[in-house]
């Protein structure tokens, strides 16, 4: 259970997934399961595709057909809890939040992490943004195994 | 002897955002700190801040330091002591303040005391050795002055302060070797948690701390496992070598000068432990003594913020110079605590006020 263990379980990741359809372009994945009281990702979403209401307390829910991935929330979010994610062919692409230093570079390979802190893979780095507007939450899109899908939430280097 | 509209003892959240609405309704104000610098915890805080605009979500907590900060420091009617302790507070009020090289006395029409909170600390053999820190020292060298305080820690408490510390440890590529949690359930919010166990930190939760272990400086920690009544489980023990331990139990309020003005007070477990009652105006049984931010209860920064602004709103009402939204502010800044307190993790604090609005009924 999330509050003794701080890991999600399986069915509480999975609601927060839209259907594969869905994930041919990049879409928000928002694990705040939660209640607490925080809205940024929803008065920072440009296209009012995140959605709290009235109570601030409320977990934030994606409005999948609003979002086009734009990584707005991924970077406000205090809670590190949000990430991009998309699916083609064999792979899957995420936009994680990272907030460790050194950055990884493009193309160099990171050790795939699950929500357990478990090394379940590579992850390929494709780029790494990280702009004031940010405030120190830098970017990072990655590759990994599409079987990953529901499992990869980070990266470590791989000469820790 | 300096004469002021309203003196405010602490220049964190809760005091900032008072002398905020105390200066903007016409007040002379006086914002006393012991610190060198203004803005008390948030300082040293490094991480984005939860909740609403209002409360400066997503900002780094320094950050909104400097912008609190910015607003008042050089307001005409704004006095700023820093560096300065207030070392008496007597009817009147009069104000003693110490600056490390004399006493002064201050007259103020009102007192605000937004004084915070201090670390609470726990009973364990060797508790006194060397590397064995509460969290607030811990940000204060890490985050505030950049010393690397060890290099492998073991954090007690799973609050959300032990919880964010842990994290800034990791970001100042320290070693979280465990979080140990005496509850059987992680005390902070969960994405704070979450975080920490994807990085490849444990929460080990039902566990407690039996003795820190070394001679002239920490080696190591031996932690334990608890029974549901908080005893500790023979044979259960485990060694953590560790360089550095980091306490994380919880807070209680600054009720010092308040219990020396003999206002009344009283100990209300789920704010935190002694604190003065004080009436919906943050009024205590003193008229002219007034409290606000975790001096009157353990919160969120974005509490104490929401306190201070209706609590120097509420100061310069009574004393007969309202600001001139007076009424639509204190609504809205009301309502934006009730809706910070309202969910699952505001349980304590409801019932904390609960008690507090009981014996108001009584105290005045």
């Amino acid at each position: 259970m999330l509050s003794k263990t701080g890991v999600p379980t399986p069915q509480q990741v999975l609601s927060v997934f839209p259907k594969e359809d869905d994930l041919k372009t990049l879409k928000a994945i928002i694990e705040c399961y939660d209640e607490i009281p925080c809205n940024p990702c929803e008065s920072h979403c440009p296209f009012d595709a995140i959605s709290i209401g009235e109570n601030i307390n409320t977990p934030p829910k994606l409005i999948v057909e609003r979002c086009v991935g734009c990584g707005i929330c991924v970077s406000v979010c205090p809670g590190v809890a949000i990430m991009l994610a998309k699916v083609s062919d064999s792979k899957a692409t995420f936009t994680i939040p990272y907030e460790f230093n050194p950055k990884p570079s493009p193309q160099q390979i990171w050790h795939a992490i699950d929500r357990h802190g478990n090394v379940i893979g590579d992850a390929v780095i494709l780029k790494t943004v990280d702009t004031p507007k940010q405030d120190h939450t830098a970017l990072i899109s990655v590759q990994v195994d599409r079987s990953l899908l529901h499992d990869f939430v980070t990266i470590r280097s791989k000469h820790e | 002897m300096k004469q002021f509209d309203c003196v405010i003892i602490g220049g964190g959240p809760a005091g900032l955002c008072a002398a905020d609405m105390a200066l903007e309704a016409g007040l002379d104000v006086c914002l006393i700190d012991r610190n060198p610098r203004l803005g008390g915890q948030l300082i040293k805080q490094t991480h984005k801040f939860f909740g609403s605009k209002q409360q400066y979500a997503k900002i780094r907590g320094f950050d909104i330091a400097s912008i609190l900060i910015a607003k008042i420091k050089d307001h005409p009617r704004c006095t700023i002591l820093t560096d300065t302790t207030v070392v008496g507070l007597y009817p009147g009020p009069i104000i003693t303040v110490y600056d490390n090289q004399t006493y002064q006395q201050l007259k103020a029409d009102k007192v605000i005391v937004a004084a915070g909170a201090s670390e609470k600390t726990l009973t364990f053999e060797n508790n006194d050795l060397p590397q064995i820190m509460g969290a607030g020292a811990i940000q204060t060298l890490m985050n505030v002055h950049g010393v690397i305080p060890a290099k492998e820690v073991v954090m007690i408490g799973s609050g959300n302060i032990g919880l964010i510390v842990a994290y800034q440890l990791l970001q100042a590529n320290i070693k979280v070797k465990a979080v140990i949690e005496a509850s059987d359930t992680i005390g902070g919010y969960s994405v704070h948690a979450s975080k920490l166990i994807r990085h490849g930190v444990p929460i080990k939760t039902k566990m407690t701390i039996k003795k820190a272990i070394g001679t002239t400086h920490l080696e190591a920690v031996e932690i334990i496992k608890v029974d549901e009544n908080w005893q500790p489980i023979e044979k259960t023990s485990e060694v953590i070598p560790c360089d550095g331990l980091c306490i994380a139990v919880g807070l209680s309020p600054m009720h010092q000068l308040l219990s020396m003005l003999y206002v009344k007070t009283k100990y209300i477990g789920p704010l935190g432990g002694f604190v003065a009652i004080v009436d919906e105006k943050y009024t205590t049984s003193d008229p002219n003594v007034y409290v606000a931010g975790d001096a009157l209860g353990i919160e969120e920064a974005s509490s104490a913020m929401m306190e201070g602004y209706c609590c120097g709103l509420h100061v310069a009402n009574d004393l007969g110079r309202p600001h001139p939204d007076h009424d639509q502010l204190i609504h809205h800044y009301q309502n934006e605590l009730h809706q910070l307190r309202s969910g699952p993790h505001g349980t304590h604090v409801r019932k904390g006020l609960a008690i507090m609005k009981k014996e108001v009924d009584h105290a005045f």
